[in-house]
């Protein structure tokens, strides 16, 4: 078996079988969509529910998910956690506030307006942006720049497809994301006390953009994105830390300009445009040598040592030669 | 009310937290692994960390409480809050050293290094160390007048307490601003008596 990219695999990572296979059980069920068939030894919480509320070309869209070589094959974390613990600050701040405040927004009917240095700009219906592109299904970590980290079953299309089909012209060297502005439906955009702008934008390189790991997430643990993951079309990019990976994307923006992110103009000192996982470069308040490997228990925190790229240096730290990474954080 | 009802009464208040947060992690240990979320040691040294500082601020309220609804009991039972104040701060940092650290004190050094803010809060700890040795009855008349100048230790307490709370927070204040206006108005009120008063 070819091992997946950029993976540094020891004996405490292998999935025990029972596990692996029960994995593949629910998978099976999801793609029949029988919730009689799901694993009965898998808990009722650590498998997604059989009720996909979206629209039913993206729930065909996301069943016909094929498996990726670039998948790891680590613990997942339990789907409970993948969707009861996010940073989502549009919901609130507290870890629980994006699933508890946010099942009020309403992902569907979506839009997507693209603008910029590209051919194909306006405004698409997501069916139409994302109709004949192949879903995929990607088991990733994800490194959160608070020293914790999980690993999540995702779905989505490769990046760098979405993105030819908009073909984006040669002096396009950066791509911006939005996500949606709805005060109304998102109590985190309102908050007085609210210590970033809105909406949140992020961007990437376009040869960060165009990596075959990069990936536009439309679901994960074989259904389509909950509400809180950031429904309907959200960005994934493992090698960086998690607030990367903007939510309920609304606009993309190509530019021959960096674009400037949220939280960079938040806080320029502690969050960079880059923002690559890496251990050798601390927070300014915290050390990023570690990470919490969750679910954790209350008597085994699971600290395991963090890894340049979030493991995955073989594929990417090639698009970074020769740059000062303490620099350019 | 009787005295002795009204002190037993009074000490079961300063364990319910206890009790509440032992519950959890029964259901945690026992039966179920999620009753604290998938962070579970994180979410205790939280719970343990606000329990104590909900009775710092309860310490700091019963002056101009017990003023306004003139409740003398209320001055007796303060130095039972500022004992589980600190008992709760303890549990706050067992939590933190023994379950998230696991007592692996290479990486306390690290921590101590990169984050600041638990040199804070570890300083408000020693403070109120200090002053829960002192409560008791026997410190009280050995140290006569010196034990009012030794015990005003609990201001600069709280003030450390907030900066390490607002150095914790990653980006919303809410808590820490709601936790400090509350601490300052009460700071702001004794230092009022104060001028008044000479």
């Amino acid at each position: 078996m070819k091992a997946p990219v950029g993976s540094k695999l020891t004996e405490r990572d292998v999935t025990p079988e029972a596990i692996y296979l029960n994995r593949r059980q629910y998978l099976k069920a999801s793609a029949v969509g029988a919730a009689a068939l799901m694993a009965p030894a898998l808990k009722a919480s650590e498998a997604a529910p059989s009720v996909d509320p979206a629209p039913l070309w993206l729930q065909s869209q996301n069943k016909q998910a094929s498996s990726s070589p670039f998948s790891t094959t680590e613990k997942l974390t339990p789907y409970e956690y993948v969707t009861g613990y996010n940073n989502f600050y549009e919901f609130g701040t507290g870890k629980d506030d994006p699933e508890k405040k946010g099942q009020d927004f309403k992902p569907h009917p979506w839009q997507v307006t693209v603008s910029g240095l590209a051919e194909g700009t306006g405004t698409f219906d997501l069916e139409d942006l994302l109709k004949g592109l192949a879903v995929e299904e990607r088991v990733y970590r994800l490194r959160c720049v608070e020293a914790w980290s999980m690993v999540i079953p995702w779905l989505g299309v490769p990046m760098a497809a979405l993105l030819k089909r908009l073909k984006p012209l040669s002096s396009a060297r950066y791509v911006a994301f939005e996500t949606v502005y709805r005060p109304e439906e998102m109590p985190g955009q309102g908050s007085f006390f609210a210590a970033i702008d809105y909406p949140y934008v992020e961007g990437l390189r376009m040869d960060e953009a165009m990596h075959p790991l990069t990936l536009m997430a439309t679901g994960v643990y074989g259904r389509s994105l909950p509400n809180q993951n950031g429904a309907p079309l959200r960005l994934v990019v493992p090698w960086k830390y998690g607030f990367k990976s903007i939510k309920s994307i609304r606009k993309i923006t190509f530019t021959d300009r960096q674009p400037q992110t949220t939280w960079e103009k938040a806080n320029a000192r502690e969050y960079g445009f880059y923002a690559n996982v890496n251990p050798a470069v601390d927070h300014p308040r915290w050390s990023q040598a570690e990470e919490r490997r969750l679910p954790s228990t209350l008597f085994a925190s699971n600290r395991v040592p963090t890894l340049p790229f979030n493991g995955y240096a073989d594929a990417v730290a090639g698009l970074y030669q020769g740059m000062d990474l303490t620099k350019y954080y | 009310m009787d005295k002795v009802l009204l002190t037993r009464w009074f000490w079961w208040l300063l364990l319910l937290p206890l009790i509440f947060i032992g519950t959890r992690v029964f259901q945690v240990v026992w039966y179920d692994p999620s009753a604290l979320g998938p962070d579970p040691a994180q979410s205790l040294v939280d719970l343990f960390g606000t329990t104590a500082l909900w009775f710092l601020c309860a310490v700091l309220f019963v002056t101009p409480v017990q003023a306004l609804i003139r409740a003398r009991w209320l001055l007796r039972q303060r130095r039972a809050l500022g004992v589980a104040c600190f008992g709760y701060a303890l549990m706050h940092w067992l939590s933190y050293a023994g379950l998230l650290l696991e007592w692996q004190w290479q990486n306390l050094g690290q921590d101590l290094l990169n984050r600041p803010y638990i040199i804070v809060g570890f300083l408000a700890g020693l403070m109120l160390l200090v002053l829960a040795g002192t409560s008791n009855n026997v410190s009280v008349r050995a140290l006569g007048r010196r034990w009012r100048i030794l015990h005003r230790l609990v201001y600069p307490a709280a003030l450390l307490v907030l900066i390490h709370m607002f150095w914790v927070a990653r980006s919303d204040y809410t808590e820490v601003a709601l936790y400090s206006a509350v601490v300052l108005l009460l700071l702001l009120h004794r230092w009022r008596q104060q001028t008044k008063s000479s």
